[in-house]
């Protein structure tokens, strides 16, 4: 059965996007930025899990660092990069994140040098393989698939369900009014970043496992294709980020798999011209910029 | 219980609230009067911290709250449902109330709905509901719903009439003076200005950035300026 091979291929890939998008989301419903360092807070922490890995640290002990480096970082530049700029014009804060990016990623030249190494994905999950039917389908695949929908059904919960939670949805849609209820607009946009960045991590990890060879830039073109993502299921919207992720990885799949390999990133890219002309606020989108 | 002095506010160069001072007695019921764009919303929201004075001092029980941020102002007892409502319109009634219970313990969450419920019952038939596809009237309900789950001290309305029916003025109007004599004190700000005098105790009549004319309602419903520029007389 090559669909369904090909079918949990596009999904795995489309896990990661979504989980990766799912950050883009939250954070432009909160501030209102479109945070460009957001892919390579993903390859930090790609390196993260790549050094505790190769020094024999036990799988769950890599995660954990790995989720942890990555909401802590992403902390660290929300508190120096971008608080500091909350009443500034929201196109200082965009030309800001692009400047974290390029930071993050001359840095990781700098520490861990341009060339690539080779992710351990072996020492963090099974390998091998099982058949359905008569596909066979990598352990990995499955695994990745189902951390990273187990990861978006922990957020849909915290979201719909917590007190924090809730203060972020009410921030998002009128930040002065949840003030007035007794939010404070600090913790909830700290907050965010830092889920936002969990779920990175998470995304850190499953991108190592499908792609093991890291370099300083892989946050570039993850970090697009995620904005993407995020554009296609609708800039803002949490359902929209998983949507998304899944759709543009589903795409990705099927047009290497019609023999177009050299084709999937322009074909990706030709999508994000296509929503932006024919439906700007994506499938799942409502007019969040329609803000007064 | 609140004593403004010495407001001034400015939108960059704009200079909307000129030196105003005045006050709010526990357990009064206070009217803001004046014609559009005079700065009523504006002293609202530099009460409860979303603006800021330049100058002078905003005392609310005796301690002063010029730079306190707005979340810690709601913790103090002072709400405020602002207008056009900014009812949080993508979450249900219920979230909506338990938005408004934020700054108060969970444990006591249903107990102080219920008691919202008996105010609005039409809240308690629809709290499923997301808030966006409820009626103008039912989302003024909701907001001022919201603003009382904070038990505050000092509520603080902007406009609760706006778009209503007539016949739902007269309601909304008698939800806040049943929530006054429960114990709330009340700052209204009305363009209704006639209903809004007949349940206050005073008022004050703004023109532009300045407090013109003060008084008790009495007086001013029978003031012949007050008569003639905003009751329509
Ligand atoms: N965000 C803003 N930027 C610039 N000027 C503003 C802003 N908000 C209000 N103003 C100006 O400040 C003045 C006072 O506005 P405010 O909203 O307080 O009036 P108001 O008395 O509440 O009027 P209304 O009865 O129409 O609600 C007006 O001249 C208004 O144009
Ligand atoms: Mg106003």
């Amino acid at each position: 059965m090559l669909f369904l091979s090909q079918l949990i291929n596009g999904l795995q890939l489309g896990s990661i996007y979504a989980l990766v998008a799912l950050g883009y989301n939250m954070v432009y419903g909160i501030v209102k930025l479109l945070n460009f360092a957001h892919g390579d807070i993903i390859m930090v922490g790609a390196y993260i899990a790549l050094f505790s890995l190769n020094y024999n640290h036990h799988p769950v002990v890599a995660a954990l660092l790995t989720v942890g480096g990555c909401t802590l970082l992403a902390i660290v530049i929300e508190k120096t990069a971008y608080s500091p700029l909350r009443l500034a014009p929201r196109l200082s804060l965009l030309i800001t994140a692009i400047g974290v990016s390029i930071l993050l990623q001359n840095l990781a030249q700098f520490f861990f040098e341009a060339r690539g190494r080779a992710f351990p994905a072996d020492r963090l999950l099974p390998t091998g393989t099982v058949s359905i039917g008569d596909a066979t389908v990598s352990y990995t695949s499955l695994l990745t698939i189902g951390i990273s929908v187990a990861s978006m059904i922990v957020l849909t919960f915290i979201v719909n369900k917590t007190k924090l939670g809730k203060a972020m949805r009410a921030v998002s849609e009128d930040t002065g009014a949840a003030q007035l209820m007794g939010v404070n607009v600090n913790v909830v946009i700290t907050f965010t970043f830092a889920v936002g960045a969990a779920l990175a991590g998470v995304g850190a990890l499953m991108y190592g496992v499908r792609f093991p060879l890291i370099t300083p830039t892989i946050g570039a073109m993850l970090g697009l294709k995620a904005f993407v993502a995020a554009v296609f299921g609708g800039i803002g919207s949490i359902p929209g980020a998983m949507i998304g992720g899944f759709m543009i990885g589903l795409l990705e799949v099927l047009v290497i798999h019609m023999g177009y390999s050299g084709w999937a990133d322009g074909v990706v890219f030709m999508l994000l011209i296509i929503v932006l002309l024919v439906r700007p606020t994506g499938i799942m989108g409502r007019n969040l910029m329609e803000k007064v | 219980m609140l004593k403004v002095e010495n407001m001034n506010v400015y939108y960059s160069n704009i200079h909307a609230i000129k030196g105003v001072s005045f006050h709010v007695n526990e357990g009064e019921i206070v009217t803001l009067i004046g014609a559009n764009g005079a700065g009523k919303s504006t002293i609202l929201k530099t009460i409860s911290g979303l603006m800021h004075s330049k100058t002078g001092s905003i005392s609310f029980n005796g301690e002063n709250i010029l730079k306190v941020a707005p979340h810690r102002i709601v913790r103090r007892g002072l709400a405020h449902a602002p207008e056009g409502r900014r009812i949080f319109l993508q979450m249900s009634v219920r979230e909506n109330l338990e938005m408004g219970n934020y700054t108060q313990s969970a444990a006591t969450m249903r107990e102080r709905m219920e008691q919202i419920y008996v105010h609005f019952p039409r809240l308690k038939e629809r709290h499923k509901q997301v808030a966006g596809t409820l009626s103008g009237g039912e989302q003024q309900m909701l907001a001022i719903g919201r603003a009382l789950m904070s038990r505050p001290k000092l509520l603080m309305l902007d406009e609760p009439s706006m778009g209503l029916a007539p016949l739902l003025v007269v309601e909304i109007f008698k939800i806040v003076r049943e929530c006054n004599e429960a114990g709330v004190t009340i700052l209204l700000v009305e363009q209704n200005a006639n209903m809004a005098l007949s349940i206050s105790d005073r008022a004050y009549v703004l023109e532009t950035g300045n407090i013109a004319l003060e008084g008790s309602a009495e007086d001013l419903i029978s003031n012949d300026e007050v008569k003639k520029a905003y009751l329509g007389a």
